[in-house]
């Protein structure tokens, strides 16, 4: 092998990792030390105030239940959005007529940006006037005030976000059904399993490399997809449709407090990283990798 | 057309001060908030500035929604490079003060001339634009909310379609009769729709205060009266409205209320007259337009942007951006604007121009919302506008959404203002 001669690999090394330092760790930094300071404006200059952002935070009663509403959010949207993505998968993989118009239609959502799909669903959930309301209406049922009600917005948000998401996590599980080797399949058959068994005894562990994959997605998209939440609520009503990510969003360019907003990133941020931790470790042991 | 000889003359003036720059470079921010050719109009006008002032140049940076403009123009000045005008919500004039980045538009416009100028606005706009006696803002598009009602809906019912109700106890009577449901019960329209949720809820909440003899916010940015009998008879009217089956209960989103209206889901409406152009285009019935219905009398919330000239610029730039400010306020382009976008033209000499009259006898509706201005009253708005809000939308959405009692959702969101705001006190 040629090797690079030394300034030119000295540029390869120097340019990523510029644009890495000026884009993840100086923000992360600058989040971190932000998060000592008290809120500044030019009359009322910020003041080294230590922990009492953390504090804030502490005693924060939206926070809480924006922690809840997260939680909620993912508990609910992962398995959800796993399960019908397999389904998606086994149907388009099923050797049905109209699959490739099947995979398109299942496809679509991930393609379109989420801003659209919210505006989408802003038009189904609209009480009195949008699709899902005629629908009810025609069956002789009450119309659902579905983002108008804290008791449904939060639902409303994870029912947007299993749609847009499943389709994408079907193309990884296609792949994955189509990698399962025939034979093992054929030898459970002749052993007398049915289609039940063999799915969950010959396909399901195979795909255990890709849910692992999927579920950490998921879990990352769980809390960095908030487009539809800025489109569709504002965190409304009363909360009860806010995700952590739209509050730190909230907070820094709404309320103009980038110190409790680099808070709350700081919190986020640990949050996340023990969460991939327990992720990998615990579903890795379990995971039989080709 | 004695503006066009203001901008010749202090033209004139600059041009023959010796020791001035001659020139300025301007560079003006502006947010679009509404559903209207909006860029176009604004590249048209600041176009015709530049024209008729060969030696300034003008770049019109449109910069999103106003939220965004708002983030850009306080970014760009804690950068050191402020935009030198910039056109941002009417209530964030507490934020950009404490900010220190804009400077009273009489540090320039001080001469008896100006103040004559600036004697022109109506003072329904003028009130949010002054700070602690200082101008800070030029009013530029403004709107307000009025009652859009269908006029065929109100003949169906039995009632004059040219008598929109005036007050809280005709809505409900009216609205009553104006209820239609199928034969599950279920109904089909709604005597009224008047939006809850978000920010056009607290907007309109304010109006409904206002018209109730109370205020929301007091002028200098620190003092709030949520937790006042008025405050609360303004909240009860509205779970009334539901609990009377006149209006939707729960939550009502602003966005799709002016939809509701054309779809004959909602008999009357309230929202911003920036609406006015999409109900004219979709509207398949009869509709008018009236004064909010009052508690005690008229009474409704001013809104949208003011001109602010920033900080950190040369007195010529300033000059150049009080002139620049000047033209597009001028009747016929601030004419222009109102009839392209539906903003209420804060000024009496817009409304004269022949173009705006020949508006006004194509869309008598608009005329509504410029009597109106007479009895409105400052949007709520404080120091750390977008927090204290905030508390304000919980408790309302709280109250409709049957989550909290009025009075107690209307005395927690207090004792929250409060304690964001005592650091102002």
């Amino acid at each position: 092998m040629k090797r690079l001669n030394f300034p030119l690999s000295v540029i390869l090394l120097v340019v990523p990792c510029a644009v890495l330092a000026a884009f993840t760790h100086y923000p992360a930094v600058k989040s971190l030390i932000n998060s000592f300071w008290s809120m500044g404006t030019r009359r009322r200059p910020s003041q080294f105030i230590g922990l009492e952002n953390y504090q804030t935070l502490l005693a924060d009663g939206t926070l809480h239940q924006i922690i809840w509403n997260s939680t909620l959010y993912a508990i609910v949207t992962i398995p959800a959005a796993i399960a019908l993505s397999i389904g998606m998968a086994l149907l388009v993989n099923a050797k049905l007529p109209g699959t490739a118009l099947m995979r398109l239609s299942f496809f679509l959502p991930t393609m379109m940006p989420m801003i659209a799909v919210a505006n989408i669903w802003l038009f189904f959930y609209a009480p009195g006037i949008g699709l899902i309301s005629q629908i009810f209406v025609l069956f002789g049922l009450q119309p659902i005030n579905f983002l108008g009600s804290a008791s449904t917005s939060l639902w409303s948000m994870m029912a947007v976000a299993v749609w847009k998401e499943a389709g994408l996590f079907m193309i990884f599980y296609l792949a994955a059904l189509q990698a399962v080797p025939p034979n093992l399949k054929e030898a459970a058959r002749i052993e007398g399993a049915g289609p039940i068994r063999i799915f969950f005894d010959i396909v399901l562990p195979l795909l255990k490399p890709t849910t692992v994959f999927v579920a950490v997605n998921a879990l990352i998209n769980s809390f960095r997809l908030i487009d539809h939440v800025i489109v569709m609520t504002k965190g409304g009503p009363n909360n009860s449709s806010a995700l952590l990510l739209y509050y730190i969003f909230e907070v820094t360019f709404g309320y103009r407090d980038s110190a409790y907003g680099s808070t709350l990133t700081v919190f986020m941020v640990l949050l996340l990283g023990l969460m991939a931790l327990i992720q990998f470790k615990i579903l890795d042991r379990k995971t039989h990798y080709q | 057309m004695k503006y066009t000889k203001t901008i010749l003359a202090s033209a004139a003036t600059l041009f023959l001060t010796p020791g001035l720059a001659l020139s300025a470079e301007l560079e003006f921010f502006f947010p679009v908030g509404v559903n209207a050719p909006a860029v176009e109009t604004i590249q048209e006008l600041t176009d015709a500035w530049a024209a008729n002032n060969p030696q300034h140049n003008v770049k019109a940076v449109y910069a999103g929604n106003y939220v965004e403009t708002t983030t850009k123009a306080l970014t760009a000045a804690n950068a050191g490079k402020p935009p030198h005008v910039a056109v941002l919500l009417a209530i964030d004039i507490f934020t950009l003060v404490d900010e220190d980045v804009v400077i009273p538009i009489t540090d320039v416009a001080n001469t008896a001339e100006d103040q004559a100028w600036l004697d022109g606005f109506m003072p329904g706009f003028m009130r949010d634009a002054t700070l602690d006696g200082e101008i800070y803002g030029v009013p530029f598009q403004r709107s307000t909310p009025v009652l859009y009602y269908n006029k065929d809906a109100f003949r169906e019912a039995g009632l004059d379609p040219d008598t929109p109700p005036a007050t809280w106890d005709e809505m409900i009577e009216m609205g009553k009769k104006l209820t239609k449901k199928d034969a599950n019960g279920n109904v089909t329209q709604w005597g009224t729709r008047i939006p809850t949720l978000g920010l056009g809820g607290a907007w309109l909440y304010g109006g409904l205060v206002i018209s109730n003899g109370g205020q929301l916010s007091a002028d200098n940015g620190i003092d709030v009266a949520i937790d006042t009998p008025e405050a609360l008879g303004a909240l009860e009217f509205l779970q009334k409205l539901s609990a009377e089956g006149v209006m939707a209960p729960g939550g009502i989103s602003w966005g799709d209320t002016p939809k509701a209206f054309v779809e004959g889901n909602a008999a009357s409406i309230w929202t911003s007259t920036g609406n006015l152009a999409f109900v004219n285009d979709n509207a398949e019935f009869d509709w008018g337009v009236g004064f909010l219905p009052g508690g005690k009398g008229p009474g409704a919330p001013v809104g949208g942007g003011n001109f602010y000239i920033f900080k950190g610029t040369s007195p010529e730039e300033q000059a150049a951006a009080l002139d620049f400010i000047k033209f597009m306020t001028a009747p016929e382009n601030a004419a222009k604007w109102s009839i392209a976008t539906g903003y209420v033209a804060p000024r009496a000499d817009t409304w004269e121009t022949p173009v705006m009259q020949e508006y006004a006898a194509r869309l008598p509706q608009a005329l509504v919302a410029r009597d109106q201005i007479e009895f409105a009253n400052r949007e709520f708005a404080t120091y750390q506008r977008g927090r204290v809000t905030q508390f304000l939308v919980e408790a309302l959405e709280a109250a409709v959404g049957g989550e909290a009692d009025a009075a107690t959702a209307l005395a927690e969101a207090q004792k929250s203002a409060d304690r964001v705001l005592k650091a102002y006190k």
